[in-house]
């Protein structure tokens, strides 16, 4: 099995000490939370930080709760712990969609939602949610706390807008009561990455779409999201009809790009696909609560 | 760097450098070859332990991060000499060919009992789908760990 | 002979003879005490960790190793310069080719092996690769087997003295053409299709390794690997470096899996071997997953364009296979001398036609050597899936009925033993109640009525069958020999005073339960009871030789060794009775455990007492040896026939193209069935690759010659949420040849299901116009499918 090269470690102890010794240790140093991206890269000798600095003790970093109108996930809470919280599921079922169809049953005990967001995978299920929800990360620093919505947070493959010596401490996303929500994922094999994923919510009101956010991974939409569907949904009847026009739009968003998981043609027919499936399925669900 | 880390109940110190990942510091450190590897990309759950009673896929994890934990290899599952029942249902229910998958394998599905006594076969079936076997074509598996699940108050067999 | 009588059971519970019983072995399994190469620690042990090439075909101009040298823990590293001097930079291929344990000139595929680091431990092995400098020249690389052969294209073994082209043989062929020919000239109906069986990869959880102790003192070798053939291995290591076989002790403890995998000897362990000799202290090689994906022996890749021919009752008349061989850089693939395409030609499959006929042409391209492995039953995987496929695609022509369109066609009990179109004999069969089994446990009238139902409601589901035949249990040796080692293998036995047994096998089980299976075949003979009987295998000081465990031949040929051992033991046993019962061994009847005398029961003797007796002071016969032990060679007059039919039922989404498989009854014929667990648990896991294979695993290349399948990411395994729970079903038809009418059965279900599955999607998509797609039948590739216009697997997504 492969090995990393040489590191440091330090665990930090708390928030503040996270961004102390991360700011002081500079940009050869990098944060380590569930470890299942940034071990794999190491050992592989992609990625060759001079420090580790360890999030895992910092049990502030972890836990879902309801604050005014948002709800507030903490960055180190694991996949496991998402996927089970009631909290979220009340709201948006998406989160446990999403999570069951990320890596495996082991690797969601430790891996983390955080972790995940930063790592910026273009196949990353949770930053297809997060943009689908407009959420926001919160980030901070020595120089305070930043919010940055999610729909911003990421600046290509693998690269987001954390700088050095700031750490991502949550992800919020508001409530919307009345939305409903849904995840579509086509993978190869269980715990692959995506071929193509699409995750929406919508709000059906008065008979028509009142609020709604397409969000998809693995297709390289810009933000992992489709704002024209989006655009071309709102007002409008819930109809198969007007359903299936957005979800072509979002397909037109979308500029995947052949590998071994598919062609094109066939990711750009998926995310069209799995777009209006998870479409009809939040309608639905919007209805029905 | 200095590591103290209990395995099993019993506490190990050792010097080590901090790149060194956990599943090398348990076989080649301290010379418990239970526990094996099978891949590169942390797929295969070969190398599955339990952290703080969670599982682990000890390949990616820093034998450092370990430290203060209480970690749980195959070795621990025997008690007083006897088999713990997933040992035993794997026996019975020829749930291992090569052995190799199958610490691992036991580790989780010991672990998934433990969290659901109730477990269905298939909520079992999801729940090892994170440890890959290559001989058993895992039906066999499947009914260990469901041996395990009804013989919770199995007697220890020496 | 067939398993069904009534077996005792011993005081541990165990049956004295065949029968279900638990394993002897997981008792150091289960406790996490199995003893694998990468468990093996001795003192002063170092590592090793190979540099391997990132191009696909490149001159090497330069090898800058003084970085790596430089760092602290480096003991050496070893470039393939050095091994020119000890003449060790290239050593023999099981198919008699070369291949290069350090690259010289240049790299042929991306993964050769380039240089050797020797260290204190794996870490700082690893950190000195990065430290050597490797000054490469890339050239244009044949990653396409189809333009191996182009005009311009890029000589890969231009080592070879003479060579202008990619042709590793141009033409092995089988069967009859010219008859061939007449009948599809003859024929009503004749369907041709590309079949493509990409390559694929044995993958066992175990990497490959070994630990190489050379003593500096005594010149002794010991080497601790993972091989499926330990003496296979050791008389090699002699021949290719020169060291006295008697000083080589080659030990195979505990295998994590084999599947092929771990047949043939790699650079890795030779290196290991040299890094000992060199640093005079034992090293250790084990590769990481990549280099096993990357490096070691493939599978399959034959690219064979099939024809079928019938009548317009579906009556076949012929079947003709065209067959373009990928077999990488290296010709490496591990198969009997005189069958360069391995058992292949066995593609005429269970049906009774009168003329077959298949060419083989085998080239060279920049991939990893390989090409036999993955329990292929040498090349019968590639058979039946040619065979099984395009019987699919007539029936689809016929517009009939696949089960229909088969039972038509089946081989007949009365044709046995049946010499086939390409010269196989088939030894028994009943293959029509075979398969009725099959269709009787799926409910498959039920199943195409729900089908039909499915189908008016725009619900696709699929039933696939696979009937197979395959010959295992090489072979004789007149006929069968690697690298001019007969497949042969030996057997010994000993029965202590105290009337246990030893029983050394020259096979090496790899999770087949050997150290059960064998101690049933020995109490089934002798009635010691199976806890009372130790297997021995894998260390070649301690066991006789064979060509060891692969091709499905433990059971029938070191199984029937194990039989006729036994019974020399009993006969020998005999002869010690009578001479304590006072009376002629012709005297003497046997029952489970006993030599009695005929009608006078009472009196007898039981083995443990005849032991006993005969290491004790009784006066034995003139010429007679106080012992009771026996060896035996054992030289198969054949090989066997195990078939099986199997029906795989799944559902398909048009609109994503992922399948899901709902269920897959197998029904097996191995003949007597030495323990019924394990032969359920040999099938399960073949099934599970018939599952992977159809749906998931590949190792594609890009032109750049790249492997696209290189790690676990990649190459996909299935998983527990991909394999049904599998329904077993069995018919037991002995071979008439075997000593206990064992065929063996271990590749089987790699075999048959493939084709199975494969065959179900198809036809669960057939209303889309879709008549064949290559595997693997990914979503993407079943969705392309039915547009019409389906994925060429073996090269990249385009």
């Amino acid at each position: 099995m492969q090995t990393p090269a040489p590191v440091e470690y330090a665990k930090a102890t708390s928030i503040a000490d996270a961004i102390s010794r991360l700011e002081a240790l500079g940009e050869d140093s990098r944060p380590v939370a569930g470890g299942y991206s940034l071990i794999p890269m190491m050992k592989l000798r992609l990625a060759r930080p001079e420090t580790v600095v360890d999030l895992n003790g910092i049990a502030e970093l972890r836990g879902v709760r309801v604050e005014g109108n948002e709800l507030v996930v903490g960055a180190m809470t694991t996949h496991a712990d998402v996927l089970s919280s009631a909290i979220l599921f009340e709201h948006y079922p998406i989160f446990r969609e999403a999570e069951h169809v990320i890596a495996d049953p082991i690797v969601r005990m430790r891996g983390t939602i955080g972790g995940s967001m930063c790592q910026a995978d273009p196949a990353s299920d949770l930053s297809a949610v997060g943009s689908a929800l407009r959420g926001n990360a919160v980030l901070m620093s020595s120089s305070g706390s930043r919010t940055v919505p999610l729909r911003e947070f990421h600046d290509g493959p693998y690269e987001t807008v954390v700088q050095t010596g700031e750490i991502l401490t949550e992800l919020r996303y508001p409530i919307r009561p009345g939305a409903g929500s849904a995840y579509e994922k086509v993978e190869r094999r269980a715990g692959d990455w995506g071929v193509c994923t699409s995750g929406v919510f919508v709000v059906v009101s008065g008979g028509v779409v009142t609020d709604c956010g397409i969000g998809m991974a693995a297709v390289n939409a810009d933000h992992y999201c489709a704002p024209e569907a989006e655009a071309m949904l709102m007002g409008k009847a819930p109809t198969e009809e007007n359903l299936a026009a957005a979800a072509a739009a979002a397909a037109n968003e979308a500029n995947p790009i052949a590998d071994q998981r598919g062609p094109a043609d066939y990711k750009r027919h998926l995310a069209s696909e799995l777009t209006l499936r998870a479409l009809r399925r939040a309608v639905a669900a919007s209805q029905g609560a | 760097m200095q590591v103290s880390v209990s395995i099993n109940g019993v506490e190990h110190s050792r010097d080590i450098e901090p790149r060194t990942l956990l599943v090398h510091f348990i076989r080649d450190d301290l010379q418990m070859r239970g526990t094996h590897w099978g891949c590169d990309t942390s797929n295969c759950g070969a190398c599955t332990v339990w952290v703080d009673g969670a599982p682990v896929k000890s390949c990616t994890m820093l034998a450092v991060q370990a430290e203060g934990s209480e970690v749980t290899t195959v070795e621990g599952l025997a008690k007083d000499g006897g088999l713990d029942p997933i040992q035993e249902g794997f026996t019975e229910c020829h749930g291992l060919q090569c052995g190799y998958c199958t610490p691992g394998m036991m580790m989780t599905g010991r672990w998934l009992v433990d969290q659901n006594p109730n477990i269905t076969r298939e909520e079992i079936r999801e729940g090892i789908s994170g440890n890959i076997c290559r001989c058993t074509g895992y039906k066999n598996i499947l009914d260990a760990i469901e041996y395990a699940r009804d013989h919770a108050n199995s007697e220890v067999s020496a | 002979m067939t398993a069904v009588e009534e077996v005792p059971t011993s005081a541990a519970g165990n049956p004295i003879g065949f029968g279900r019983m638990v394993r002897k072995e997981d008792v150091r399994f289960v406790r996490g005490e199995g003893n694998y190469v990468d468990d093996v620690n001795l003192p002063g042990m170092l590592h090793g960790a190979i540099l391997r090439s990132p191009f696909a075909h490149a001159k090497i101009n330069s090898i800058d190793t003084s970085a790596a040298l430089e760092l602290p823990g480096v003991v050496a590293v070893v470039t393939g310069k050095d091994l020119e001097g000890l003449g060790l930079a290239w050593m023999p291929t099981l198919s008699y080719d070369t291949q290069a344990v350090l690259a010289t000139d240049k790299v042929r595929f991306q993964g050769q092996e380039v240089a050797f680091v020797i260290a204190e431990s794996r870490y700082i092995a690893r950190d000195a690769l990065e430290l050597i400098d490797v000054d490469y020249d890339p050239l244009p690389v044949v990653a396409d087997a189809k333009k191996a052969l182009d005009p311009g294209a890029p000589i890969i073994r231009d080592d070879k003295e003479g060579k202008t082209d990619n042709i590793v043989y141009e033409k092995w062929e089988a069967g009859d053409e010219a008859a061939t020919d007449a009948a599809f000239a003859g024929a009503d109906v004749v369907v041709t299709q590309e079949i493509l069986y990409p390559r694929v990869h044995p993958s066992p959880m175990e990497t490959c390794g070994s630990v190489a102790h050379m003593d500096p003192v005594t010149g002794k070798l010991i080497l601790w690997t993972t091989t499926q053939a330990p003496h296979a291995h050791r008389t090699v290591y002699a021949l290719v470096a020169g060291l006295p076989e008697h000083k080589i002790q080659v030990i195979s403890p505990d295998v994590g899996g084999g599947f092929g995998n771990k047949v043939p000897i790699y650079p890795g362990y030779v290196l290991s071997i040299v890094g000992s000799i060199v640093a005079k202290r034992p090293v250790k090689w084990m590769e990481d997953r990549s280099e096993n994906l990357m490096s070691t022996g493939f599978a399959r890749d034959y690219h064979m364009t099939t024809s079928i021919a019938s009548t317009k009752e579906g009556k076949i008349v012929g079947v003709k296979v065209d067959v373009l061989a990928d077999h990488g850089a290296f010709n490496g693939v591990a198969q009997p001398t005189n069958y360069p395409a391995g058992f292949f030609s066995i593609f005429s499959g269970s049906y009774d036609y009168p003329a077959a006929y298949c060419k083989v042409k085998a080239v060279y391209t920049n991939k990893a050597p390989g090409g036999v492995a993955y329990a292929c039953s040498f090349r019968i995987t590639e058979a039946v899936y040619a065979i099984e496929r395009i019987v699919d695609c007539l029936a689809a022509e016929l517009k009939m009925d696949p089960a229909e369109l088969r039972l038509k066609n089946l081989l007949r009990p009365e044709q046995f033993p049946y010499k086939s179109p390409t010269g196989w004999e088939y030894d028994s069969g009943e293959y029509e109640k075979t398969m009725k089994v099959a269709m009787d446990m799926v409910g498959y009238d039920e199943l195409r009525k729900e089908q039909a139902e499915k189908r008016a409601k725009g619900e696709y589901m699929g039933i696939g069958i696979s009937f197979f035949t395959e010959g295992v249990g090489a072979g004789p040796r007149k006929h069968m020999d690697i690298l001019g080692l007969g497949m042969a293998d030996g057997c010994d036995l000993r029965v202590h005073p105290t009337g246990k047994a030893q029983i050394r096998l020259s096979v090496q089980t790899q999770g087949q339960g050997h150290e059960t299976t064998f101690a049933q075949i020995v109490s089934h003979e002798l009635g010691i009871p199976p806890e009372d009987i130790e297997v021995i295998h894998g260390d070649t000081d301690n066991t006789p030789f064979g060509l060891g465990t692969y091709g499905s031949r433990s059971t029938p040929v070191s199984g029937a060794a194990a039989a006729l051992v036994a019974r020399k033991v009993r006969d020998r046993a005999r002869i010690v009775a009578a001479a304590a019962l006072e009376c002629a061994p012709d005297d003497l009847e046997w029952e489970l455990g006993r030599w009695f005398v005929k009608g006078d029961p009472e009196r007898g003797k039981t083995i443990q007492e005849i032991a006993m007796a005969a290491h004790g002071s009784l006066e034995l016969p003139e010429g007679v040896e106080g012992h009771l032990d026996a060896q035996v060679v054992y030289n198969p007059p054949d090989l066997t026939y195990p078939y099986g039919c199997y029906i795989c039922v799944v559902d398909v989404d048009p609109g994503t193209g992922q399948v899901k498989v709902r269920r897959f009854v197998a029904v097996d014929d191995c003949g007597t069935r030495i323990n019924p667990m394990i032969v359920e648990g040999q099938v399960h896991g073949g099934l599970a690759d018939g599952v992977g294979m159809a749906l998931m695993e590949l190792i594609a290349f890009d032109e750049d010659g790249n492997n696209l399948g290189g790690s676990f990411m990649d190459y996909l395994l299935p998983t527990s949420m991909e394999c049904p729970d599998w329904e077993l079903g069995e018919t037991v038809t002995p071979s008439p040849h075997h000593p206990i009418g064992a065929k063996g059965v271990g590749e089987s279900a790699t075999v048959g299901s493939p084709a199975a599955v494969v065959n179900a999607v198809i036809d669960a998509i057939a209303p889309f116009g879709v008549r064949h797609a290559d595997m693997p039948l990914t979503p993407a590739n079943v969705w392309r499918a039915i547009q019409g216009n389906p994925i060429r697997t073996d090269m990249a997504v385009e």
